[in-house]
């Protein structure tokens, strides 16, 4: 055994072995950082957080590292609101009333046109609704009048890309287009200063903030999904579960197959038929339906799952190829040996059998691994994704559901599936490589 | 002779129980899960009776009478729909047995929610619509499957560390990857980016007429997702059987038949190709069983209208009958598959003999 761990150590060797124990350590270092920066709560709160927590996200936006690869500079979302870079001024117009001005500066250096335009406005008051008028200066030095007298609601949103009769004033083009477009120019945008006024009278003691959300065209490093969330969230958070989901599910069945076969194969007779039978049962208990079934039809959390696929495993394929090694190593002299002796039946199992099995059977463990990670893809995939976390495959159910392949949104498919095919990699590196260092027999072919 | 006889009868007996039970085993698991174990009785008991009572408001006739008779009438037509559902008789025992009877002797029944394309509502006839596409799809893909590493893999074992070889080791890990996996990169390059191939589905839209232009529209439609089945295994069995290969290929008696001078090629065919076939065969014909499933998931990529995307609709409307109906010939088929396989093992490797071994002299 000791001859083999030092060979282990001498991974310059097998290059391999390196990269794959290189790419499992990033994403293990990953996983850890995500689960103490972005504790369980919050990822849930991130992802299924409803429309608050998005609402400033644009939607469908690709990751910002495509500004690297345009020559354009792709628009990001710009915020401005009253209660910080805006100003907002108050002047008394007698009668217990005031005229309240609300300006929303902000600079647009971007080329193409932002993806949408909404205004938020907060309002305290007493009795009716007050009227506003809100206008839209362009760096060139026109107003375009957005909407007069709007009768502001205490929490009102005024979608501004949407208004059909802005659109109309605009000569048909969308809002978003039209009250950036360079006159000059009607392909291109005009980059400058602009500015959403906000003018109202109102009574005294009411109070309003506006907030504008000039939506960008890239977000964040992983980019956002149709409801806006970042997916960075579920990238990060599908590393571990990946992970947890994955070598749980490999060890968890490899070590209790392997500790029922050696068990079954030494104790023979009823055990180890009854062992045989219940493999032949199983082999005919198809895995993916019944997990289909039970996700449909009872709970669908990634733990259920998890025991299910440990479950259904335990008595499969890999039984019938332990069980063969077994009978093999049963009949070495230094069991004999041991037996004379007058070592028990667990002694035996678990000090000379397992031992002499286990270097043999290791690559296998490593190997399975990945089958399983995409195991977790593929229920997601079907609709059976855990209901609260985020997975990489979720996130590939989304992309799939949506269209994102249709519609052109390659990164929504790409940054998961890459992510899976980075980790499937990494585990069969290990695995390949530790079954040429265990099972040299191949080398000397 | 007669003693091998009897023995050879013994064996095929116990052989033949041990399997029977495990699909009655297999085929009971599936009726109690599939019909959440009873659970599912009281969910469609109270469907029957929200439907029973809408039909009865609803009906002007009845508008007239007092409270008390209608629900009288109520609660009669709801127990005749139960009876008629036969689900007056309480699930377990007598119930469970009674469907997993039927599904033994494939009395299929019919669906309760879902129906053929053709209208029907026979679970039996279900699966045979669906069937074709699916041994189309997965026919073609497993043929290829099997054909081609062989040949690759005797190739290979032929030019042990060569770059091809060294290259295909490489390539080994990509079958961790499920078929649908490969198939959403195949739409996404060669339906999304290049649009020379169909997204999914069976045929264009509108229906060609002619005959032959059916088979090609159909073959169009088949490139992709048969070529996303054999990318998920292709590297792997090339792999694992040049790693038989290359096993056999060092025993004592190839090396003797070397010896004597006999040719490369009748020594691959005679010595190792014989000895390796069994395991080859068998993980053959283990996926082509699973091919009856189909593969849920790529037909669900690929709106590949097969027996997958039947099964899974199934589970999705929880129609028990096609579940059960699906999951008992699985069974059935995956049992004659073993049982034949313990005599084609003897029959390919004449090292094997049927029966226990400590018997043979």
């Amino acid at each position: 055994m000791r001859k083999r761990f030092t060979k282990l150590a001498d991974l310059r060797r097998y290059p391999a072995l390196a990269a794959g124990i290189a790419v499992i350590g990033i994403f293990v270092c990953v996983s850890i950082y995500t689960l103490i920066a972005m504790p369980y709560n919050e990822a849930i709160r991130l992802w299924r957080g409803g429309v608050g927590v998005w609402d400033d996200n644009p939607q469908n936006a690709a990751p910002v590292w495509f500004d690297l690869f345009t020559r354009d500079r792709l628009p990001r979302t710009i915020i401005v609101s009253s209660t910080d870079s805006g100003t907002k001024t108050e002047e008394q117009i007698g009668d217990g009333a005031k005229l309240l001005q609300i300006m929303l500066p902000f600079q647009y250096p971007y080329d193409g046109f932002p993806d949408e335009l909404k205004l938020f406005i907060q309002a305290t008051y007493e009795g009716g609704p007050p009227a506003a008028t809100l206008s839209w200066r362009t760096p060139d030095g026109r107003t375009i009048v957005l909407q007069e007298n709007r009768l502001i609601k205490r929490s009102d949103v005024y979608y501004i890309s949407q208004d059909q009769d802005l659109r109309a004033r605009l000569s048909a083009m969308s809002p978003q287009v039209g009250l950036f477009v360079d006159s000059a120019n009607q392909e291109k945008s005009l980059k400058g200063d602009y500015e959403l006024l906000l003018t109202a009278e109102v009574p005294q003691g009411c109070e309003l903030n506006a907030k504008l959300v000039v939506y960008g065209r890239i977000h964040g490093v992983a980019g956002t999904d149709n409801r806006r969330r970042d997916l960075m969230v579920a990238l990060l958070w599908g590393a571990p579960i990946a992970l947890i989901f994955g070598v749980a599910a490999a060890v968890g069945t490899a070590l209790a197959t392997f500790v029922l076969s050696a068990t079954g194969t030494w104790l023979g007779g009823k055990v180890d038929t009854a062992f045989q039978w219940l493999t032949q049962v199983n082999l005919i208990i198809p895995l993916l339906p019944v997990l289909i079934m039970v996700g449909y039809l009872y709970d669908r959390s990634i733990w259920t799952m998890l025991g299910l696929v440990i479950a259904l495993n335990i008595f499969g394929a890999s039984m019938l190829t332990n069980r063969a090694m077994f009978l093999q190593a049963k009949e070495s002299p230094y069991i004999e040996a041991a037996q004379a002796y007058g070592a028990g039946n667990s002694r035996i199992i678990f000090r000379y059998l397992m031992p002499r099995i286990a270097p043999t059977l290791l690559p296998q463990f490593v190997l399975v691994v990945p089958s399983f990670v995409f195991l977790e893809a593929t229920l997601a995939v079907l609709g059976l994704g855990d209901p609260l976390l985020p997975t990489w495959g979720k996130v590939l159910d989304g992309a799939v559901a949506d269209g994102a392949l249709l519609k052109g949104y390659y990164y929504w498919f790409l940054e998961p599936a890459l992510l899976l095919m980075l980790l499937g990699i990494g585990f069969s590196l290990i695995g390949y490589s530790l079954d040429r260092i265990f099972n040299p027999r191949l080398r000397t072919v | 002779m007669r003693q091998t006889i009897s023995r050879l009868g013994k064996f095929t007996l116990v052989r033949l129980v041990f399997l029977i039970c495990a699909v009655i085993i297999a085929v009971y698991l599936t009726v109690m899960v599939a019909n959440m174990g009873g659970e599912l009785d009281r969910i469609r008991k109270a469907e029957i009776r929200e439907q029973v009572a809408m039909q009865v408001y609803m009906n002007p006739a009845y508008r007239q009478l007092p409270p008390e008779e209608l629900q009288a009438l109520v609660d009669g037509l709801v127990q005749d729909e139960e009876k008629r559902l036969g689900m007056d008789q309480p699930f377990f025992p007598k119930r469970s047995f009674q469907y997993l009877w039927r599904a033994l002797t494939l009395e299929l029944g019919f669906a309760e929610q879902m129906t053929s394309d053709a209208g029907s509502q026979q679970v039996r006839l279900i699966i045979l619509e669906r069937l074709p596409t699916t041994l189309l799809l997965f026919g073609t893909a497993n043929l290829f499957l099997f054909f081609v590493p062989l040949l690759a893999a005797l190739f290979l074992s032929r030019r042990y560390g060569s770059f091809l070889d060294k290259a295909t080791i490489a390539l080994a890990p990509s079958s961790a990857a499920p078929g649908w996996f490969y198939g959403l990169f195949l739409i996404l390059i060669f339906a999304s980016i290049f649009r020379v191939l169909p997204w999914g589905g069976l045929v264009d839209a509108p229906v060609p007429e002619t005959t032959l232009a059916y088979a090609g529209s159909v073959l169009k439609h088949m490139v992709l997702p048969a070529t996303a089945v054999v990318l998920s295994s292709l590297f792997a069995n090339i792999y694992s059987w040049r790693t038989f290969f290359l096993i056999y290929s060092s025993d004592d008696y190839v090396e003797l038949a070397r010896a004597k001078g006999l040719s490369s090629r009748s020594i691959e065919m005679r010595y190792v190709l014989r000895p390796t076939l069994p395991p080859i065969l068998t993980n053959f014909l283990l996926v082509l069983i699973t091919m009856w499933m189909g593969q849920i998931v790529l037909e669900t990529v690929f709106q590949w209208p097969g027996l997958g995307r039947a099964f899974y609709l199934a589970i999705q409307l929880t129609d028990t009958p096609v579940i059960i109906g699906i999951t008992v010939i699985y069974g059935y088929l995956l049992a004659v598959t073993v049982f034949a396989l313990d005599f084609v093992y003897a029959l390919v490797d004449p090292r094997v003999r049927v029966g226990p071994a400590e018997r043979r002299a």
